[in-house]
């Protein structure tokens, strides 16, 4: 028997110009966690935000059925009051208020007229207890880490009393601890009684916690598996995503030829002034012409810190020792300006704060970092930047109408596209890229990859920085690792694996 | 959602029809389009209201010579609000340099022009003194310039205290905001000849300009607006011009604010559109991390929105100094408050990043018509704050919908 707390029939959401979702049907069983995966752009989305009454009942057709009735919600608030809660991928707590008044924000606990504050620290506590965040409810919540500002947002779900909890990429800005002890925190939920929707797309989080897990792509459901029927593989979840096998998610690169460093840092020490602690201890690396070379470490090891202190971009830290040596020659950068011009490039982890800008287009983003090239005389030669932006458009596989599409409306993978065109028109010997395949669908995590592979054939030196182990194992000819502002290992493609890399990236 | 912003460079190959062409045109540009027919709107009702009083050439002139000194600090203002910034004290900034050229001329027998020279260089150090604090302290620009409005009060009364009322003797300056450009010497047709001259020059010159840029693009082979819509435009513009200039031939010919207006306005606009300052500027509006992680000098550029935005104001107030042949102690008062509002009708976004100059001049053109339409109905001056304030938050309100659809 199959007893169904949440489905939607038919649901069909159109956008000027574009079917979002044509006729999905979804159906979750009551008490258990079912995953919603597809690429960017499939609709999981615009789904939820059908489901949460964000696009409210007449702008979509066909029905919601909640605990056996058709929903017509006009609002978030309507959703909420029925116990269906969505915690976004940007959290939505207020940084400068403590932790019991952010899960109390909305709907305050009130005596009279006044909030009362006692029995609301009284009951917050109580939430934290079940997500077992061991804090002060008083704290601030900007100074939580993520992983525990996403405990927080659970926190205040359940003081809504929750019954379905929709988590859109709970784990994507975690680090490995903290989306263990996050999924073990669903599970216990589950047994508690509360059914979860969870969008991911960490595959193995979702082949490990899933219950169901249902295929979104190009805004049709593809298929529902049960993993209680049979156990389902990533390989499987993959095809039906892009539609077609993988069979490498890494592809190999043809030519290994690997020359003298290109880039070197010696001793590199970077101190907080602030909190009068260094964050960098004599971090010593170096990448090789034609060379990938990762950096793995934990999420707050140092490694954006220190790709931004190379790169001559570092708010409020100060360099206390050390040199950077570009192609032999002693360098120092007091700007990202400085480093450009000497071939480093850094392509963000932070795509949308600080690596685009979005309400320019696609042309325009391609060509800031360098509109030297482009420059005759005072003016702009705008034509030639046309063509330009159409090779690179072309070259790298943007998806979009045309380069005068707006940034801010394309998808993760083609945002990161457009990161990728900016700096690799800057023409650099040393790429850094912070996080590349971040929020990326597999299609385009495939491109990205291969793209690299292309670039270090040309003799260029990539610098990766990932948190995903299995990523930097796939593509790096020599990895380092980082732990706490140090490096703890250098190992070479063939010594490198899950539990070496782990033991140093634990290391303190 | 996707082929909104198909315009005439894009690199798409679709055909559209006319028809569909001018539809997409206007749902592109609605925010530019509903602008002009404000304006157009507002000086018919007046127009209407004064029974013609409103749009015969004398008046006109007037308006012109009227809006000159906001719509320089409307245009030095919109630089600073795309940078997501703010300059608060450009009214008495404004106020104080015109206090000082009228002191050099008047108690130092300075000459007039390098009066003015000297005045703009005070402009760039009080630019610098605001933009250091902002780049290089850190102080908001909001409370940087407030206090700044406080200072250049009192030291605009300071200047003035002794003397009270400045008259201003010098011709040469007086003319800058009330004086017209001589015609030809020996040539009387009934109507000012060189005006017409100028005007038949300007309509030549964009007609080149604009079939260049075509050709270029086509060299390129990037897709254009169809002929139709490019002659019609071609036409249109040329109309307007000859109108204005035809109107202005019959009574004295171009005044020499609209000159300087013109050559502020034409310097900015090639400076936002064509150089990599420009680009650099839109970029910090859009997302300042962005921007310095691109190699963009952040707070360089700023620094160069403060100065230039002072140099502006000081502009500003020898053309008010100028218009007056006078300086007295309330000038300034509100101008920041006319070049704000003047750039956000202009289109200016409220969360920065967007905004062009040659907008700023119709916003400009907007509030100064309102003002002077209003003078002439004998309007009272409480009256005349109120409805500015309506159609500003009017003008902002639609800007915000509009985008927000985007």
């Amino acid at each position: 028997m199959n007893d169904y707390i949440l489905e939607m029939r038919d649901i069909t959401k159109e956008f000027p110009g574009v079917k979002a979702l044509s006729d999905v049907n979804f159906k979750v069983k009551r008490g258990e966690i079912h995953c919603l995966v597809g690429e960017n752009g499939a609709g999981k989305s615009t789904l939820m935000k059908v489901l949460s009454g964000l696009y409210h009942y007449g702008t979509y057709s066909g029905d919601i059925v909640y605990n056996g009735e058709v929903q017509q919600f006009k609002s978030i608030a309507d959703s909420e009051e029925k116990g269906i809660v969505i915690i976004y991928q940007e959290l939505a707590l207020v940084p400068e208020l403590s932790i019991y008044e952010n899960i109390y924000f909305g709907h305050e606990i009130m005596k009279g007229h006044a909030v009362d504050w006692n029995e609301t620290i009284v009951r917050a506590t109580e939430m934290l207890k079940k997500v077992r965040l061991h804090v002060d409810p008083s704290t601030k919540v900007k100074n939580l880490g993520v992983g525990n500002q996403q405990l927080v947002e659970i926190a205040k779900a359940l003081s809504k009393n929750v019954k379905l909890l929709i988590l859109d990429e709970p784990t994507a800005a975690l680090n490995e601890d903290d989306s263990e002890n996050l999924l073990a925190l669903i599970r216990e939920l589950k047994t508690q009684g509360v059914t979860c929707i969870m969008i991911s797309h960490k595959l193995k989080e979702i082949t490990a916690i899933a219950d169901t897990i249902t295929v979104l792509r190009d805004g049709s459901t593809i298929c529902s598996m049960d993993t209680s029927e049979h156990p389902v593989t990533e390989a499987e979840i993959i095809k039906h995503m892009v539609g077609r096998e993988i069979d490498n998610i890494y592809p190999k690169r043809e030519k290994k030829e690997i020359g003298d460093i290109c880039l070197e840092i010696k001793d590199w020490t970077v101190e907080d002034p602030v909190k009068q602690r260094e964050i960098l201890h004599h971090v010593n690396l170096n990448v090789r012409k034609g060379e990938i070379v990762g950096l793995q470490g934990l999420m707050g090891a140092g490694r954006t810190e220190l790709a931004l202190s190379i790169f001559g971009n570092t708010p409020g830290y100060k360099i206390t020792s050390g040199e950077v040596l570009v192609n032999g020659k002693p360098k120092h950068f007091k700007n990202p300006k400085e480093a450009i011009k000497d071939g480093v490039a850094y392509v963000t982890e932070d795509r949308k704060g600080n690596g685009l800008i979005l309400i320019q287009d696609i042309k325009y983003n391609t060509t800031i970092a360098n509109l030297e090239e482009l420059v005759s005389g005072l003016a702009i030669n705008e034509n030639e930047e046309i063509n330009v932006s159409n090779e690179y458009k072309k070259s790298i596989n943007i998806k979009a109408p045309s380069i005068e599409q707006k940034v801010g409306n394309l998808s993760g993978g083609n945002q990161q596209k457009v990161q990728l065109a900016k700096w690799l028109f800057v023409k650099p010997h040393v790429l850094i890229l912070d996080e590349p395949t971040r929020g990326i669908d597999v299609g385009a995590k495939y491109e990205i990859y291969t793209l690299m592979n292309k670039l270090v054939e040309q003799g260029m030196s990539i610098i990766m920085i990932s948190s995903e182990l299995p990523e930097v194992l796939g593509m790096s000819d020599r990895l380092y690792v980082m732990s706490e502002g140090t490096i703890t290992g250098e190992l070479s493609a063939d010594e490198a694996n899950e539990q070496t890399v782990m033991a140093m990236a634990v290391k303190s | 959602m996707s082929d909104k912003n198909k315009k005439e460079v894009s690199s798409g190959t679709a055909k559209v029809g006319l028809g569909q062409e001018i539809a997409n045109l206007v749902k592109t540009n609605i925010r530019d389009y509903m602008m002009y027919i404000a304006l157009v709107l507002i000086m018919a009702f007046f127009t209407w209201r004064t029974h013609g009083g409103f749009i015969q050439a004398r008046n006109i002139s007037n308006l012109i010579n009227q809006a000159a000194y906001v719509a320089v600090l409307a245009i030095g203002m919109t630089v600073i609000l795309i940078l997501k910034h703010i300059d608060l004290s450009v009214g008495y900034v404004a106020g104080f340099c015109g206090a000082i050229a009228a002191i050099l001329m008047t108690q130092y027998n300075v000459n007039e022009w390098l009066a003015i020279l000297i005045v703009m260089c005070v402009g760039l150090v009080i630019g610098l003194y605001q933009g250091l604090l902002v780049t290089r302290v850190g102080v908001p620009a909001f409370v940087t310039t407030l206090a700044g409005m406080f200072m250049f009060r009192g030291l605009l009364n300071l200047s003035l205290q002794k003397t009270g009322t400045i008259i201003v003797p010098n011709a040469g300056f007086n003319a800058l905001s009330n004086g017209f450009i001589p015609d030809i010497p020996g040539v009387n047709l009934g109507f000012h000849f060189l005006t017409v001259l100028i005007g038949i020059v300007a309509v030549v010159l964009v007609i080149i300009s604009q079939i260049k840029a075509r050709r270029q693009k086509m060299k390129y082979n990037f897709q254009v607006t169809s002929t139709p819509v490019f002659v019609f435009t071609l036409v249109f513009i040329s109309v307007i011009i000859m109108l204005i200039i035809w109107v202005l031939a019959g009574y004295s010919g171009i005044p020499w604010a609209a000159v300087i207006v013109g050559v502020v306005l034409f310097v900015y606009n090639y400076m936002l559109n064509k150089t990599r300052l420009g680009r650099y500027i839109y970029g910090i509006g859009g997302n300042d991390q962005a921007a310095e992680l691109s190699g963009v000098n952040v707070k360089r550029v700023t620094l160069f929105a403060f100065c230039s935005m002072s140099v502006l104001a000081a502009l500003s107030g020898v053309l008010y100094t100028s218009r007056l042949q006078s300086a007295t102690p309330t000038a300034g008062l509100a101008f920041e408050m006319d070049a704000i509002a003047s750039s956000y009708i202009g289109g200016t976004a409220v969360s920065g990043g967007i905004g062009k100059v040659t907008n700023t001049i119709i916003g400009a053109l907007v509030i100064m018509s309102l003002t002077n339409g209003m003078n002439l109905m004998g309007v009272d001056i409480s009256y005349q704050y109120i409805v500015k304030g309506i159609i500003f938050i009017i003008a902002v309100a639609f800007d915000v919908r509009t985008r927000s659809k985007k």
